[in-house]
């Protein structure tokens, strides 16, 4: 069975495609009232954030889209010290896309909503023409969460002395993309993944975080480079400390990227004082996603701001933002 | 852009060869030079342009040699 | 002190002269970069990225030529990743695909005979450009188009080979004091033919790969030969003294030398290549693509030459930025100012 024009008509076949796909697979009290809006209890503070995922094939190695859209508006949620509560799911589906494949997508959405420990509690859908480089799906998430008393985040908030820890190995999503479309077979897949448990590791436990950011598209030097700005800084990162597995290094070789400037859908960049950088260190490696956990780097205070890799062989280089697309150079 | 990464060959069937770069494996001509399964190799644009020599430990050794006489 | 340690020591307390040595190579460019090696090295010694990027020394008449096939009917135009940004005379290749033309990026050219064979009713142009490493990649495309009597893939070739632009440096700008030879292009053509350019010019070469130390020892080496004629391969581990013979005859069979000209630098006489009059039926128009159309205040030939730093071009990270480049020496991520923007190089 495919999506057919008549799925965004407002009338019958509409009811029939939220209940079967995604009223049974969301099923909550909330959403079960399939009223005009979702009525929720609050906090004090609310984080409010929305995030719109295309991707192409929406099946990829290690997960799809699905799985994305939850992972990406609850990390940008967390990334503000909120506690994610609740997400909305509003779909873009093109005539043709296949039924199983959507069905499928949103069983991945709401098992990592449960993962994650969020409610999707409102949705929509809309059907667009065939049109053929649309992607089959695109997905938009907003998302709601409490905040914490005493929390304040920011990326101006980085101190002289601070320490850098990146909660995992960088360029996993972007390689395990680009691999299909460049026809390179490997066994890399997307890091995808909620970190709720452990942002709320390290406030639970009292770490003093000054800045969080989840190190997606633009990769760590873009962030990094926000920061630097943002806190007025100098950031010193160590080429031979950053995590990249063996099989990414050498993607990465292969098609002259640099994994400093590769996207992930699972990763943060976590800058804490340096007196807690160890213990923040061990309870990041100890929850889930965060086995390959680092310290990376650290933060001085100085008359100039930027980024200053230190290279494996001794040398350094500025670290900008990501320019271009960060397309493979080929030749 | 040139890939200075070698790979090796673990597959060969006529012109077209199979090159492992650690897990990623991809597929080349390798009309340009002679090459059997196992050898180490330079892949540049989707051709195998050389064959190198199998010892890759000494690579750093062997160039401090070069330059003793100067 | 380990050997690399003594390099670094002695590479970064040099105190004679200053020296100024050129890479010919768009990776070595990338490399020196990424690794960080300027500053490893004492001030008296510069490096200068050579006319060694094939996207920067490509003239805007090929671009040109190019985005008028792609928008030409049933005419697909396949070409590698950074060309795609870099402006003609009007437009580049991206702005011709906004405006409607058919532009696809391939990994390897040797996609394109299976992309032609697969639709035999469509036109494909693959945008040939390169040196001495890639030409015979583009022989092997036209060896496997005869096979497989593919009849609708052409090559737009805009070929450059590295002896004659050497020499061009050598004899229009007086200030280069040795060569990083060109790793890849040397794997082909053989260390030999970097030991008869030092012999007639009376310089240093040393032919490297591509990793951090490999250069550094690279460098060690000019700064050791200085004054003089000489050459170190330090990649042999790829480069041999005679190349790559099969990559040659290759080449041989389907290309032979031309005159060519080069963005910024003009016509120079015998530092091309171009297909052999008996595949004509394989060019898509290559001959006469010569016209050069620089953008105001652009400094690309005095920098492709080494005659200034990328920084000191006017332009440079005010009007000509990676996001909006006015030169292709800064939408290459070869290219030379590219390098020095992205990783904060500055003119020591």
């Amino acid at each position: 069975m495919k999506v057919t024009m008549a799925h965004g008509s407002g009338g019958a076949s509409t009811s029939e495609l939220i209940e079967n796909i995604f009223a049974k697979h969301f099923k909550n009290e909330y959403l079960d009232r399939m009223e005009d809006s979702a009525v929720v209890p609050g906090s004090e503070r609310l984080a409010v954030t929305t995030d719109s995922f295309v991707v192409t094939p929406y099946f990829f190695p290690g997960g799809d889209i699905g799985r994305l859209s939850v992972c990406g508006t609850v990390n940008d949620l967390l990334m503000s010290g909120a506690k994610p509560k609740y997400i909305t799911c509003g779909c873009i589906l093109e005539e043709g896309m296949d039924l199983d494949d959507l069905d499928k997508i949103i069983e991945s959405m709401a098992a990592t909503a449960k993962e994650a420990g969020v409610t999707v509690v409102t949705g929509d859908t809309k059907v667009v023409e065939k049109r053929g480089d649309f992607g089959g799906i695109m997905i938009n998430t907003s998302g709601v969460g409490f905040m914490p008393e005493g929390i304040a985040l920011s990326p101006a908030g980085c101190k002289d002395g601070d320490a850098l820890i990146v909660s995992g190995n960088l360029g996993d999503h972007h390689a395990a993309i680009l691999s299909g479309r460049m026809n390179i077979k490997n066994n890399i897949q997307s890091d995808n993944a909620p970190l709720t448990e452990m942002v709320s590791g390290l406030i639970e436990q009292h770490i003093d975080v000054h800045a969080m950011r989840d190190v997606t598209r633009g990769g760590l030097g873009t962030v990094l480079h926000e920061f630097a700005g943002a806190s007025d800084c100098e950031i010193h990162l160590y080429q031979d400390k950053l995590p990249v597995s063996p099989e990414v290094r050498d993607f990465c070789k292969m098609l002259g990227l640099d994994p400093v400037y590769m996207g992930n859908e699972g990763k943060m960049i976590c800058v804490v004082n340096g007196k807690n950088a160890d213990k923040a260190l061990s309870i990041i490696r100890a929850s889930k996603y965060g086995e390959q956990a680092a310290i990376i780097g650290e933060v001085k205070k100085s008359d100039n701001n930027g980024v200053i890799l230190h290279t494996a062989i001794g040398g350094e280089r500025l670290i900008g933002p990501l320019y271009g697309e960060g397309l493979p150079r080929i030749c | 852009m040139c890939v200075a990464l070698p790979g090796r060959v673990t597959e060969l069937n006529g012109t077209k060869a199979t090159v492992d770069f650690s897990g990623n494996i991809v597929e080349a001509e390798a009309g340009l030079v002679k090459v059997k399964v196992g050898d180490r190799v330079l892949v540049h644009a989707g051709c195998i342009i050389q064959t190198m020599s199998d010892a890759e430990a000494d690579e750093l050794e062997e160039l401090f040699m070069e330059i003793e006489d100067l | 002190m380990s050997k690399l340690e003594e390099i670094k020591e002695q590479l970064k307390n040099y105190d004679g002269e200053d020296l100024r040595f050129m890479e010919v190579c768009g990776t070595h460019t990338a490399a020196i970069s990424e690794n960080g090696i300027p500053n490893l090295l004492s001030p008296k010694i510069h490096l200068i990225s050579g006319p060694g990027c094939p996207v920067c020394v490509t003239v805007t008449a090929v671009i040109d030529k190019l985005t008028e096939l792609s928008l030409t009917e049933n005419t697909t135009v396949l070409t590698f990743g950074d060309l795609i940004r870099v402006k003609g005379s009007k437009m580049s290749l991206a702005d011709a695909r906004a405006a409607g033309g058919s532009v696809e990026m391939l990994y390897s050219p040797m996609d394109a005979v299976k992309m032609a064979k697969n639709n035999p009713d469509r036109n494909y142009v693959f945008a040939a450009i390169g040196f001495e490493t890639t030409t015979p990649v583009y022989a092997m495309v036209l060896e496997n188009a005869i096979e497989a009597d593919v009849h609708n893939l052409k090559l737009l070739t805009s070929l450059k080979t590295m002896p004659e632009v050497i020499r061009w440096v050598c004899k229009n700008t007086n200030n280069v004091d040795g060569f990083i030879a060109p790793g890849h292009v040397s794997v082909i053509t053989g260390s030999d033919l970097f030991k008869e350019l030092s012999e007639e010019t009376g310089l240093p070469f040393a032919v490297a790969g591509f990793e951090g130390a490999g250069l550094l020892t690279a460098i060690y080496a000019l700064v050791k030969m200085k004054g003089h004629s000489g050459i170190k391969n330090l990649y042999k581990s790829a480069v041999s003294e005679k190349g790559n013979e099969e990559a040659a005859k290759a080449i041989d069979k389907f290309f032979e030398p031309c005159d060519a000209s080069w963005r910024g630098m003009g016509m120079i006489p015998g530092s091309g290549m171009r297909l052999k009059a008996e595949y004509a039926e394989y060019d898509a128009g290559s001959y006469g693509l010569d016209e050069d159309h620089m953008p105001p205040g652009c400094s690309c030939s005095r920098v492709l030459t080494g005659e200034i730093s990328p920084d000191e071009c006017p332009l440079f990270g005010k009007k000509c930025t990676p996001e909006d480049a006015h030169g292709a020496c800064m939408v290459s991520t070869e290219g030379s100012c590219y390098n020095y923007y992205v990783s904060g190089r500055k003119k020591r």
